[in-house]
């Protein structure tokens, strides 16, 4: 990022160069270990990919660094798509990806702290990703420490009620090092979907509107088109300069996001990918990667 | 054998958590206390009054608190909860699974108002399982001292322990049996009381009980052992099963349900190492009630004539029934 937080022309198509190359490994990995969830990391892709890439002041060399950013991926299920970006990043070689859930494997199938450096946070039962971000925020605040703190949760994972303690305690403390992007697919694994036509209304979702909700809560909130890497850099770079207030990016993306036949269809949340579904998704993605 | 005093002067252990909290602050900074909006009960208000930069309010959102500390923990600090057990072991047990036990962090649980003895709020409000819940969970060391003394000297030792601490207080004023000498560490039991044909184990404040039931079984005749057990996780195998081979004879005795707390922990180690009689006498399968203290004890059936009973049937029998 320049000066003036603007990302160079050339930059930006080397990030999503990256956020290509992180599907896939996703679908490569999750096709490797014979099932897996897909969709919400493929919404997540260019989100972790500005994270990892562009916004956040890490070094994978010094994974314990005490002044580092944090990160915690609320939605832990989407785990493959923090490994791809951790791998990428030079955490480890992409080459371990294959061990995702296998024996004795440090690729768990939701993120666990306690075998994988460089993650901040073990996640995986929903809605519990937002409250250690505050204790890391507030960390910060107690020790002196300038970090800046990032959680990505879900539209499901914040139905969960501890989101919305969460929420209450980070507006109450004010705070400003904190950063909530809200990965707004609109699916989850089968429940409450924004798609119709499942027979019935009974499944239609409750009213949303996350901006109300968290502005509510003492929250900045924006919202952004998350596979725009341009739009959500340029969004941490105001969430990070802002004071006084936690910031909530409101992200819209498409679960199963860059290959067509996952693309808004709950049933990829989580599945196994066979060979043909392999050979067609890695045929779209250097498609793409050719129309960059 | 430990510096058995049993007196009458009494203390809450609420009132020493309180106060060894600001301690612990003013041994190692850095120590912080999240309190769950009733730090006037707990007592953590002492440190909002005496360490208030060292106080956080979360107000009443346990789940939050806990992930709170999890994050802070992960950062370097120590954080302490406060709140009543029935809402730290509950409320928020999903919370302390994932993010404080699997990842093994340095959080460390202060659950006040444990047992019947909770100051007339009934069964929501007592919590009789937690002991089983807690020891149950991997990676989770499990405490539970005896009086004011012991008390204090569980919370410097976890806070010196790298990892998650449960620790287990209650409410009301109970009778002092260590002196200032006492050696309080981390996966010991301590022998309070020297004797021959029966022993009874204890743990938390219903040691003094025990003690008490130790000297009306001496009036019949009767020599009992006591060995108090404050940490149940880690346990001290060794002197259990020394105990129980002295002895021949094993009576458990906690103010918790018998299901799995002390009782079930010795049973397990007595019948892996040393099967020994035994009888457990704590609440039975069932919740409490909102009640005077004394009314309680003797309704559940953890008085010290309860335990002595219990006692005496076991060497008449040679065969252990919970007494409930």
């Amino acid at each position: 990022m320049s000066a003036d937080g603007r990302v160079s022309p050339a930059r930006l198509q080397e990030l999503r160069r990256t956020a290509i190359q992180l599907r896939r490994h996703v679908v490569e990995s999750v096709h490797h270990a014979g099932a897996g969830h897909l969709g919400g990391p493929m919404s997540a892709a260019e989100i972790l990919t500005a994270l990892y890439f562009e916004v956040m002041d890490i070094d994978p060399a010094t994974p314990s660094d005490p002044d580092r950013d944090r990160f915690i991926l609320s939605k832990g299920h989407c785990s493959i798509g923090l490994y791809a970006v951790l791998a990428q990043r030079g955490y480890f070689l992409e080459e371990e990806l294959k061990t995702f859930d296998a024996i004795d494997s440090r690729l768990q199938g939701h993120p666990d702290m306690a075998v994988l450096p460089g993650l901040d946070m073990s996640t995986g039962s929903l809605g519990q990703g937002l409250s250690p971000g505050i204790g890391m925020a507030l960390a910060a605040r107690l020790q002196g420490k300038s970090y800046h703190t990032w959680v990505v949760v879900g539209d499901g994972d914040s139905q969960e009620g501890q989101i919305w303690e969460a929420a209450f305690v980070a507006g109450r403390y004010g705070l400003d090092n904190l950063t909530c992007i809200l990965d707004w697919n609109g699916l989850q694994q089968y429940g409450w979907s924004t798609e119709a036509g499942y027979g019935n209304d009974n499944r239609l979702p409750p009213q949303e509107n996350p901006a109300a909700r968290w502005q509510a809560f003492g929250w900045r909130t924006e919202e952004i088109d998350g596979h725009d890497l341009e739009q959500i850099i340029t969004a941490c770079g105001q969430a990070r300069a802002a004071s006084g207030a936690p910031t909530l990016i409101i992200a819209r993306t498409v679960k199963g996001k860059g290959i067509s036949y996952m693309e808004g269809d709950y049933s990829w949340h989580s599945r196994p990918v066979t060979d043909e579904d392999l050979r067609l998704a890695r045929q779209e993605l250097a498609a793409q990667e050719e129309a960059l | 054998m430990a510096n058995l005093i049993v007196t009458d002067q009494l203390v809450a252990q609420r009132d020493v958590f309180g106060n060894t909290l600001v301690e612990l602050i003013d041994r190692d900074p850095r120590t912080y206390v999240l309190d769950g909006d009733l730090a006037n009960s707990t007592k953590a208000d002492i440190v909002s009054k005496e360490r208030p930069d060292h106080f956080l309010e979360m107000g009443i959102a346990e789940q939050n608190m806990m992930g709170v500390a999890a994050g802070m923990a992960s950062c370097g600090l120590i954080p302490w909860l406060s709140s009543f057990a029935v809402f730290l072991v509950n409320r928020d047990l999903d919370q302390l699974r994932v993010v404080v036990a699997q990842p093994n962090l340095n959080v460390k649980i202060g659950a006040g108002y444990t047992g019947l003895l909770t100051g007339k709020t009934g069964k929501t409000h007592q919590e009789v399982s937690d002991i089983a819940i807690m020891r149950a969970m991997p990676n989770l060391t499990v405490l539970a001292p005896a009086d004011g003394v012991e008390t204090r000297q569980a919370m410097l030792a976890a806070n010196e322990w790298e990892g998650p601490v449960y620790l287990r207080l209650t409410r009301d004023p109970h009778p002092t049996i260590f002196d200032a000498d006492h050696d309080f560490r981390i996966g010991a039991a301590y022998i309070v009381r020297e004797g021959t044909d029966v022993t009874i184990m204890s743990t938390g404040v219903q040691t003094v009980r025990a003690l008490r039931a130790a000297d009306l079984l001496a009036a019949d005749g009767v020599s009992a052992h006591v060995l108090h057990v404050p940490s149940i996780k880690p346990i001290d195998v060794a002197a259990i099963v020394a105990a129980g081979q002295k002895t021949g004879r094993v009576v458990a005795t906690e103010d918790h349900t018998i299901i799995g707390g002390l009782g079930g922990a010795v049973a397990e180690i007595l019948a892996e190492n040393a099967p020994t009689p035994m009888a457990r006498v704590g609440i039975g399968d069932t919740y409490g009630e909102s009640a005077p203290n004394e009314e309680l004890l003797e309704k559940y059936g953890l008085t010290p004539a309860h335990v002595a009973a219990s006692a005496r049937r076991l060497l008449q029998s040679g065969s252990g029934v919970a007494h409930i």
